[in-house]
């Protein structure tokens, strides 16, 4: 299994992420800097969640156009998995590798607390733990907005990865926590191998801090 | 040449700071105030005196990087 991990000027759960993929997979990944203009092999690419370039001019916009990014679209498109968690969501979807846009959230304010989220398609490779599982998210512009048309073909592809819901997997306005249109907190490509998500799994690996239910999403995807 | 970049939410995308503003100048005693959207304004000052060659450049930065044309409409003008 070889992973690497994108690290921008500002990110700051990359290390989170190596300590999560090191301590699930056995083996630790290869620290991408973005000025960087190719990855080897890869099994699974992650762009991890942060402030990248200060979020000037709109979340993610500046580093979906740093000279990594193009490689990993590449990869993308020929099929590596790629997860982008919150920054990461943010800047997959300034690449347009994912749909829709990432607003502000409508409390206009900056959320950081834990989460349920429900894991809505089982075919995934990241969603094979079809989980409820608890985790933190930390983000201002985590509020997931998509056009009537295209909120229509990422659910009749399919595409919508996880929902917010209550603890017992109940999907409802009061564990919306952003405003996102029908409480998505994660959605896919249409050919499911990439993955953007505002929840930080990585923050939820290790029972002494706090939980472990973000360890499902890593071991779909990497055992 | 000066062109001026106005970068604004789409009518159908909820803009909750517009309604916050909105709010705050009701409050105020700012009466009669039936919406408020913000949005971005960027100066950019491009070589050359070629208007028609600087609206073409313009309009594919805004596409490229500038507005997100999923939530975003831009205006490019040229002074």
């Amino acid at each position: 299994m070889k992973s690497h991990v994108i690290v921008f000027p500002g990110s700051n759960c990359d290390r989170d992420v190596a300590v999560a993929i090191e301590k699930i997979s056995g083996s630790a990944p290869e620290m991408i800097w973005h000025k960087n203009t190719s990855i080897e092999h890869s099994d699974l690419i992650i762009v991890p969640g942060g402030f990248s370039y200060g979020d000037y001019l709109r979340c993610g916009a500046i580093a979906s156009t740093s000279p990594i990014m193009h490689v990993v679209v590449q990869k993308a498109k020929a099929g590596v998995p790629v997860i982008g968690i919150c920054n990461g969501f943010q800047i997959l979807i300034e690449t347009s590798l994912l749909d829709g846009a990432l607003i502000r959230n409508n409390s206009l304010s900056f959320i950081c607390r834990d989460i349920h989220i429900k894991a809505e398609n089982s075919t995934s490779i990241f969603t094979k733990n079809n989980i409820i599982a608890k985790m933190p998210i930390a983000h201002n512009e985590g509020n997931y907005f998509a056009s009537t048309e295209t909120l229509k073909k990422i659910k009749d592809h399919d595409q919508i990865a996880f929902r917010y819901c209550d603890e017992h997997g109940v999907v409802n306005e009061q564990a919306n926590p952003n405003g996102s249109m029908e409480n998505i907190a994660g959605i896919l490509n249409d050919t499911k191998n990439v993955l953007g998500l505002m929840p930080h799994p990585e923050r939820a690996i290790e029972i002494n801090l706090g939980g472990d239910d973000g360890k499902h999403i890593f071991e779909s995807v990497l055992n | 040449m000066l062109a001026k970049i106005h970068i604004t939410l789409k009518k159908d995308v909820l803009d909750p700071q517009g309604k916050v503003i909105a709010n705050s100048l009701t409050d105020l005693g700012f009466g009669g105030i039936q919406s408020v959207r913000q949005g971005k304004y960027i100066e950019i000052i491009l070589d050359g005196d070629d208007k028609n060659a600087a609206t073409v450049k313009l309009n594919k930065m805004c596409e490229k990087l500038l507005a997100n044309l999923v939530i975003e409409d831009y205006s490019v003008e040229i002074n």
